[in-house]
């Protein structure tokens, strides 16, 4: 074995801790689904296959189709939204108290176990 | 009705991809109409991420998509191309071999000899809120526009929204109706201030009202609006009223492309990647709108497909002439056609 694969070997072996987010979609299907550390919410339901997320604008914070409603248990370690945020959460609809962009939410390791809802519909 | 407009090129949308078709086509002496849905060029840069940084731009580490969109206007300046925007193409009909004839929801008629779709995500349009059979009353007593401001004199209007197209026709439709209803989620508003300052004049004075909460329900019958529930953070409120206009913004949506018989997958256009030509020929798919083995959704893609299809569309539009390639760094008849030589 070449001193670069074992390297790429080890190196994934140490790879950081993936957290867990849990998707429940609107038509009750649930994925949890590994997260990377530093992404978005919305990134890693993009990357998951989550039909329930659209993000239209890429992450840009401009389209608000990417709603999520994060479960009530753990909006407190989320934390609400930011007023940029909550200007686009004006032109979602269901927008709920504990209503995010999931764009907007970084995944960290307190995220760990995190568990959001998807709309019945982002707009479109 | 309009004499019909007649040009060689029609490119369908205004988005960066689209407007360098026209410096492409344009060094080929091939003129172009650019015709977008939106009020302003830019496509998605301006609609989207206007203030947003592009990391992307082969030659240019860091521009918004404001600044893409004045780059690019500036490069073409030299070009002429003629704008027809707030407009939406409704059909595209092939009529010679080739020559097209295209209509817009504004009335007007083009005859071009090639079409170049380069709508993106295709057109935006509002967003309709989820409110269980609405279908009915959308454009008798449901409205995303205000086209004639006198149709709502002496109704009790609903206006639902934060942002400035409510806050606007909250003002501008006040004097008029018979009662005005405002409906936002939240007690803020993200418009301009000022108009801000003047709605809650107007309702500190009793001369409309302000909700705070989101429709639920509509009531009534034959598409006639009768009346809205509200559901307020306490209580669901019902409103009487005979028109609605939510804002709730743009989305993109594929729009009437799929009806013009091009062959698609998976709402987008196969084309032929050494010219970018749909099925029909004579009409191109360029940027996000295409797709090929190995496409990616790239400006500096869509840029490089605008190059290549201009190349085909030479043939349409001078078929007797020969082209040969020339650069703009070397070529003094390019760079006279630039103003630059």
């Amino acid at each position: 074995m070449s001193d670069l694969q074992q390297t790429s070997l080890s190196a994934r072996t140490n790879t950081e801790p993936m957290p867990k987010i849990t998707f429940i979609e609107h038509d009750g299907s649930v994925h949890t689904v590994d997260a990377e550390l530093g992404a978005t919410v919305m990134e890693t339901a993009i990357k998951n296959d989550i039909g329930g997320i659209v993000a239209e604008c890429g992450g840009g914070c401009t389209c608000a189709t990417c709603l999520v409603h994060v479960d009530e248990k753990w909006f407190a370690v989320v934390g609400p939204p930011s007023e940029e945020e909550n200007q686009m959460l004006d032109t979602a609809f269901e927008v709920k108290e504990t209503s995010r962009l999931s764009c907007q939410i970084k995944v960290t390791e307190k995220l760990d176990g995190l568990i959001v809802r998807t709309p019945s519909y982002q707009g479109r | 009705m309009s004499d019909t407009i007649k040009t060689d090129v029609v490119i369908i949308g205004a988005g960066p991809v689209g407007l360098f078709a026209v410096f492409e086509l344009g060094l080929l002496d091939i003129k172009a109409h650019l015709i977008d849905i939106l009020d302003k060029v830019g496509g998605q840069c301006a609609e989207l991420y206007p203030e947003k940084p592009i990391y992307d731009i082969p030659g240019i580490p860091y521009i918004t998509g404001n600044g893409l969109t004045e780059a690019l206007m500036q490069q073409i300046k030299p070009f002429g191309p003629t704008f027809h925007l707030n407009e939406m193409v409704t059909t595209v009909e092939k009529i010679g071999d080739p020559l097209f004839r295209i209509k817009t929801d504004a009335g007007k008629t083009f005859e071009c000899k090639c079409v170049a779709i380069a709508a993106g995500g295709g057109s935006f349009q509002p967003k309709r809120p989820p409110i269980n059979g609405i279908e009915p009353y959308e454009d008798k007593s449901v409205f995303y526009a205000v086209r004639k401001m006198e149709n709502f004199r002496d109704k009790r209007l609903l206006i639902v929204g934060g942002g400035d197209s409510a806050l606007d026709w909250t003002l501008n439709l006040q004097p008029l109706a018979k009662r005005l209803t405002l409906v936002h989620r939240r007690d803020e508003f993200r418009g301009a201030p000022d108009s801000v300052n003047k709605m809650r004049a107007l309702v500190a004075a009793g001369a409309m009202d302000l909700k705070i909460g989101q429709v639920t329900a509509l009531e009534g019958a034959d598409g006639r609006l009768s009346a809205a529930s509200v559901k307020t953070k306490d209580a669901v409120e019902r409103i009487e009223c005979d028109a609605m206009l939510p804002f709730f913004g743009l989305t993109m949506k594929l729009g009437p492309v799929a009806e013009w018989g091009i062959k698609m997958e998976d709402e987008l256009i196969p084309v032929d990647t050494g010219t970018f030509e749909t099925n029909i020929p004579g009409l191109f798919a360029i940027g996000d709108i295409n797709t090929y083995p190995g496409k990616l959704k790239l400006i500096l893609s869509g840029f490089h497909e605008a190059a290549l299809m201009s190349q085909k569309a030479y043939h349409y539009v001078y078929p007797e002439k020969k082209l040969v390639f020339q650069y703009t760094t070397s070529s003094t008849s390019l760079q006279k056609k630039l103003g630059v030589a």
